[in-house]
């Protein structure tokens, strides 16, 4: 079981950087994964009282604090207008309300679960995270981080664009994780296309043989998502082997982006 | 229910805790028990097969605040069987509380107790263990005579003949049969032999396993638990701890819960050891891991079915062998394996000429299987129906027309059912009234929906029992109280099945009165009559029969009462619900005066105490249908609509009867879509929560009819049989023969992932 | 520690660890309605209102709740008398042991959707589970229910 020595409700984010540079301290996210863990954790850090609950719309784009629950991405109009939907699609799976209430956007990507669903869209978004040390860098750079950081995720980015973008998924049952996650966006004729719960964290791919570069048709959503499928490293686990989850892929990667030529 | 002939019986009456429950009010055991007791746990073997060599306790003794921790040193050396069955228990004794031999990964190695759930935790971590591991059996089709014994120990003991040998890891072997199985089978056009595998689903009740124990003021051990036989409680703890049975008093609040797992004494004797020990009151709540790797989940089966049949679809044979996993331990091993084969096979006795059922239930190092809803008939149901509609297949006969043709009708003798005749039996009724309301002719076979999508449509069709026959008590009391209300007093546990309120009813019709005259308690083995408890698909046929013979001489002795009141004879007088008249119409006491009388000056007990067993086992019958859309690039299956129409003689309570046949689909559907159960090499369980164990939530049902198809059981209590378990035995067969008729390929083993989908449709491809 | 909220309407002070979960704070203070039913929050059996919004108790540490509004089904039994007794005719509440849950989510479903659609009642309450399993039974309660305020309100 969990065991906490301290908790502590920080009222800056310098106390809260300072606070977690101890091995033993973990800052607290929705609690969802850590309350199941078998650990002993020093000083919890809750960033509750720094007002990183919000969606701020800015000029370029929308920034989104580490502390928003999921359920509030979710419901958002902004979001789902800037998405096309593919927000509440990527979210609404996602064990139940009461979970997504508790569940943030700051826990989903420090995590980089392999599962995660948020870590897949957010990838395909063209997501900048904040760390408040580190400071701005794209969501791929991060993910790509040493887990053992000591930082603090303070925001999420996401910039406004015009875009196209298709969240699918396929799963065992509703309400389980991802045994395949795609995320398709275009943006100005680029596309990128992330692929999540490989089982590994997602991953983004770019058209690099440009093969929707004339135009969604049946046949280059084909050839595009056969690359993807081809590319992309697709493992095994108790959900599915990665056979299958390379012939979903394949399938989902082509209907994502069929559906994308339908957008917008 | 205009044309209903009853009153009470047969009407949708809210259940009479509805209220307490939908308003969340204090009703099971962690919340009608104190706080501040002692926490149970125990320390669980990370080995699926090994010896304790060394066990130190001495440092988590320290530990402040444990009270006690106990090993297999310190417990009775008798054997005993968790399976809350009828002594003589045909399962096997052949557990200890704590053994030197652990056999599972999960097994009890240590019990600790201490005042808070912290402190118990740091102990649980403090105690080392030496183990000598052993080479688990892990395979239980290798099982029968491996060299890897599971229960090797000599005070190993097998109360009934059921074929037992724990020499040969034998839990129960059995063979019988009808006629020359083998010779019409030869002489038959069309013989479908195949294989189905089922696996160890959980039943995975809300309320895990719990219990609370305390001595009481006259020194007894007072149980307080969440299960469905009381009475089984206080003989197996008896026998747990060797003491006598007069020392143990066990009572049930509401139960989150069972579906067959509380019918194993799955939690009980951890705390019981603690309070008879140390004297102190002690209390155990399962993790929801606990139940998922050391519960009693159903009984892994593999079944291999012969059916047989001419080009007309005429079935002439039937040969079913299971072999049936009941993992370490053998709690209801030898009896749920009856049921693969004597509830599967009886279906198809219209023209059946020979059957034969034989089985081996055997011993491995995984998790102990118990009782779970279906009971044995879930999965020979699974393999029998699925066989059948693969004939049909292979002949080009409509599965439905196929059914019509070799279903049972009422009044056939069932040779493979102990020979017992179907005296009530609508199940030509119900698959034709099925197929109407669900619209087979338009869904069956499949329809292209474009997009890769295909809809497709499956049947199934099933039996149960209602209670053991021969074996099961079901009792009950009335008794007159002030004003004229009365007491139920049962044994049998209303575990959210409803059965409080629905002997209740019947109760109330019997005695011309309304449900909220009638006030039920129970199941307490101190004050309640003798009840084997709620398994089996008892308690409506068989607790019901006996509340019925309670209320008729409850009726004569209030009439003696009355007699006394009126001064005439009792032989003179009706009893009239409110009053009791006599019968020349001169007068009449009411029976708030009869009920007054009755306790002041008088010498007759207006209480009544009727018990009932039943010669015979009539079984309800089901049709379900099922329509799904496939998605042929993915292999995801979503159901679409179930339809289903039972027969369960009279529904006693329709509304409750409609949401147990809901409730068993669902769960039905759990089994043959997503509920796993999968091993790493160690054995240790890989879907040990519900994260990794997937129960079906509202999104994953589809759409639900329930229709009634009504027989009347002369034996029953107003006609009735049972319903409970029946329910949940349909889905798996309906659903692979749906995925059949979407993608051409049979699916033997369950749960049919989207991965064994998607893999059929290539193979079939390639 | 010491933190002070607001339980089912009450100011309340309460002594608690640092790694308590609210489920267990509120079980402490009688709350017995709020159940657990996993270890991993997926069964929907502890849910409660934080500051109006349904949470999952079990996966909320207690010292986070310090100054804010928690209510279990103890302290809306007025709000569920209204609807409960749908889903009891319908005898879908069956064992009882998710029913608090469900109600809880229930009337935070109908507070923020006050006509939800049966696809919508599904998926908000997907997270609850039932092995009983209600879910038609509950869907036809609430249903019944809805429409008995719409008649009503007409």
């Amino acid at each position: 079981m969990l065991t906490i020595g301290q908790y502590v409700r920080p009222e800056s984010l310098d106390e809260a950087y300072a606070l977690c540079q101890k091995k033993s301290s973990v800052v607290l996210g929705g609690m969802l994964w850590l309350k199941m863990q078998h650990r002993s954790v020093g000083t919890a850090i809750d960033l509750c009282g720094l007002g990183l609950d919000r969606i701020e719309e800015t000029e370029t784009g929308y920034r989104i604090g580490a502390m928003v629950p999921l359920r509030a991405l979710e419901t958002h109009a902004g979001l789902a207008a800037l998405t096309q939907g593919a927000m509440a699609e990527a979210l609404r799976h996602i064990v139940g309300v009461q979970f997504r209430n508790c569940a943030t956007v700051g826990g989903s990507l420090w995590g980089r679960f392999g599962f995660s669903d948020v870590l897949t869209l957010f990838l395909a978004l063209d997501a900048a995270v904040t760390l408040h040390h580190a400071g701005e860098m794209p969501l791929a750079d991060f993910a790509a981080l040493p887990r053992v950081t000591r930082d603090i995720l303070t925001h999420v980015t996401l910039p406004k664009a015009s875009q196209r973008a298709v969240y699918l998924s396929q799963r065992n049952i509703s309400t389980d994780f991802p045994v395949l996650a795609v995320a398709l966006s275009e943006r100005d004729g680029r596309y990128t296309c992330a692929v999540g719960a490989r089982p590994m964290p997602a991953a983004a791919f770019a058209d690099e043989k440009g093969a929707l570069a004339q135009g969604i048709t049946e046949d280059s959503a084909r050839a595009f998502a056969a690359d993807i499928a081809a590319r992309a490293v697709l493992g095994g686990n108790l959900r599915a082997g990665a056979d299958y989850r390379r012939a979903v892929c394949e399938v989902l990667v082509r209907r994502a982006a069929l559906a994308l030529s339908k957008e917008g | 229910m205009s044309e209903s002939r009853f009153r009470v019986v047969n009407q949708p009456v809210r259940k009479k805790d509805a209220m307490q429950l939908l308003l969340g009010r204090p009703a099971y055991v962690d919340d009608v028990t104190p706080h501040d007791c002692l926490v149970v746990k125990v320390l669980r073997s990370p080995h699926a097969h090994a010896l304790i060599e060394e066990i130190n306790t001495d440092i988590a003794r320290k530990v402040p605040g444990i009270e006690c921790i106990f090993t297999y040193k310190d417990v009775p050396q008798k054997r005993f069987t968790m399976a809350g069955q009828t002594f003589p228990e045909p399962s096997p004794y052949d557990r200890l509380i704590l053994d030197r031999r652990v056999r599972f990964v999960g097994d009890a190695v240590a019990v600790v107790a201490g005042e808070t759930e912290k402190v118990v935790d740091k102990a649980l971590e403090l105690i080392k263990v030496k183990y000598q591991v052993l080479e688990p059996l892990l395979d239980f089709r290798a099982a029968k005579d491996n060299a890897i014994l599971v229960h090797p120990e000599e005070n190993w003991r097998s109360l009934c003949p059921v074929g037992a040998d724990n020499r040969r890891n034998l839990c129960a072997s059995d063979i019988c049969g009808d006629g020359n199985v083998d010779a019409v089978l030869a002489s038959c056009d069309e013989v479908v032999d195949r294989v189905y595998h089922t696996k160890a689903c959980q039943q995975a009740m809300m309320e895990t396993f719990r219990t609370y124990t305390e001595i009481d003021h006259y020194g007894r051990l007072h149980i307080v638990s969440s299960t469905q036989i009381v009475f089984h409680v206080r003989r197996i703890i008896a026998n747990a701890l060797d003491i006598p049975k007069s020392k143990i008093h066990v009572e049930k609040p509401r139960i989150g819960g069972g579906f067959g797992a509380k019918q194993t004494v799955v939690a009980e004797v951890y705390p019981a050891l603690v309070t008879w020990k140390t004297g102190k009151p002690a209390k155990m709540i399962y993790s929801r891991e606990e139940c998922q790797i050391a519960g009693s989940p159903r009984h892994e089966m593999e079944v291999h079915v012969r059916v047989g049949a001419n080009k007309d679809g005429v079935i002439r044979a039937i040969d079913v062998y299971t072999l049936s996993n009941t993992g370490a331990f053998g709690e209801h091993g030898p009896t749920t394996v009856g049921l693969s084969g004597h509830k599967s096979i009886p279906l198809y006795t219209g023209n059946l000429e020979a059957f034969r059922f034989a089985y081996d239930v055997v011993y491995t190092n995984v998790q102990a299987a118990g009782a779970y809803r279906g009971y044995g008939a879930t999965q020979g149901i699974f393999a029998v129906e699925s066989a059948v509609s693969e004939l049909a297949a292979r002949l080009g006969i409509d599965p439905v027309a196929i059914r019509e043709k070799n279903m049972v009708r009422e009044g056939q003798v069932m040779a493979a059912y102990y020979n017992e005749p179907a005296s009530a039996c609508a199940l030509d009724r119900c698959m034709a009234r099925c197929k109407e309301l669900f619209g087979w002719d338009g869904k069956y076979p499949v329809r292209d929906m474009g997009n890769g999508k295909v809809r497709a449509a499956g049947v199934a069709m099933a039996m149960q029992g209602s209670g053991i026959s021969g074996v099961d008590v079901g009792s009950a009391t009335l008794k007159l109280s002030d004003e004229g209300f009365y007491n139920l007093m049962i044994g049998a546990a209303d575990m959210g099945t409803g059965c409080d309120t629905i002997l209740a009813q019947m109760a109330a019709e019997c005695l011309d009165c309304s449900v909220d005259d009638i006030a039920v308690f129970g199941a307490d083995s101190d004050a309640s009559p003798y009840d084997s408890g709620s398994y089996a698909s008892s308690t409506t046929y068989v607790t019901g029969k006996a509340v019925e013979k309670a209320c008729s001489q409850l009726k004569e002795n209030i009439c003696a009462v009355a007699a006394d009141l009126l001064g005439c004879a009792a032989d003179g007088l009706e009893f009239a619900g409110r009053t009791v008249r006599k019968l020349d119409g001169t007068g009449e006491v009411t029976l708030f005066d009869i009920a007054t009388k009755s306790m002041c000056g008088n010498g007759t007990a207006v209480e009544a105490t009727a018990s009932h067993s039943s010669p015979v086992s009539p079984p309800p019958f089901m049709v379900g249908m099922v329509e799904i859309e496939l998605d042929t690039e993915t292999g995801q299956v979503d159901v679409l609509d179930y339809t289903a129409v039972v027969d369960c003689g009279t529904p006693v309570n329709p509304s409750l009867a409609r949401v147990q046949t809901e409730g068993g689909i669902v769960q039905g559907i759990g089994m043959a879509l997503f509920e796993d159960v999968t091993y790493e090499p160690t054995g240790r369980i890989m879907e040990n929560s519900l994260m990794q164990y997937k129960l079906p939530t509202r999104l994953d049902m589809g759409r639900l009819h329930v229709e009634f198809e009504s027989s009347y059981e002369p034996t029953g209590p107003f006609g009735a049989k049972s319903i409970g378990e029946i329910v949940i035995n349909t889905p798996s067969p309906a659903i692979a023969h749906a995925i059949y008729n979407a993608t051409g390929v049979w699916h033997r083993e369950l749960p049919i992932t989207p991965e064994k989908v998607l893999r059929g449709i290539r193979r079939g491809q390639a | 520690m010491e933190i002070k909220l607001t339980l089912n309407g009450r100011s309340l002070t309460a002594s608690i660890g640092a790694d308590t979960l609210l489920i267990d704070l509120v079980r402490d203070h009688g709350c017995y309605s709020v159940k657990r039913g996993c270890e991993t929050a997926n069964c929907g059996l502890c849910t409660v209102l934080l500051d109006g919004t349904p949470v999952l108790s079990c996966s909320v540490l207690a010292a986070r709740v310090a100054g804010r509004h928690v209510q279990t089904l103890e302290g809306l039994q007025e709000e569920a008398a209204d609807f409960v007794g749908f889903i009891a005719d319908q005898g879908a509440e069956q064992c009882g042991f998710c029913n608090p849950g469900f109600v809880m989510n229930t009337i935070a479903l109908l507070r923020e959707n006050h006509d939800p659609t049966d696809d919508e009642i599904r998926a908000y309450l997907a997270g609850n589970l039932c092995r009983c399993s209600g879910y038609e039974g509950q869907l036809r309660g609430i249903r019944a229910y809805l429409d008995s305020r719409k008649e009503a309100r007409a």
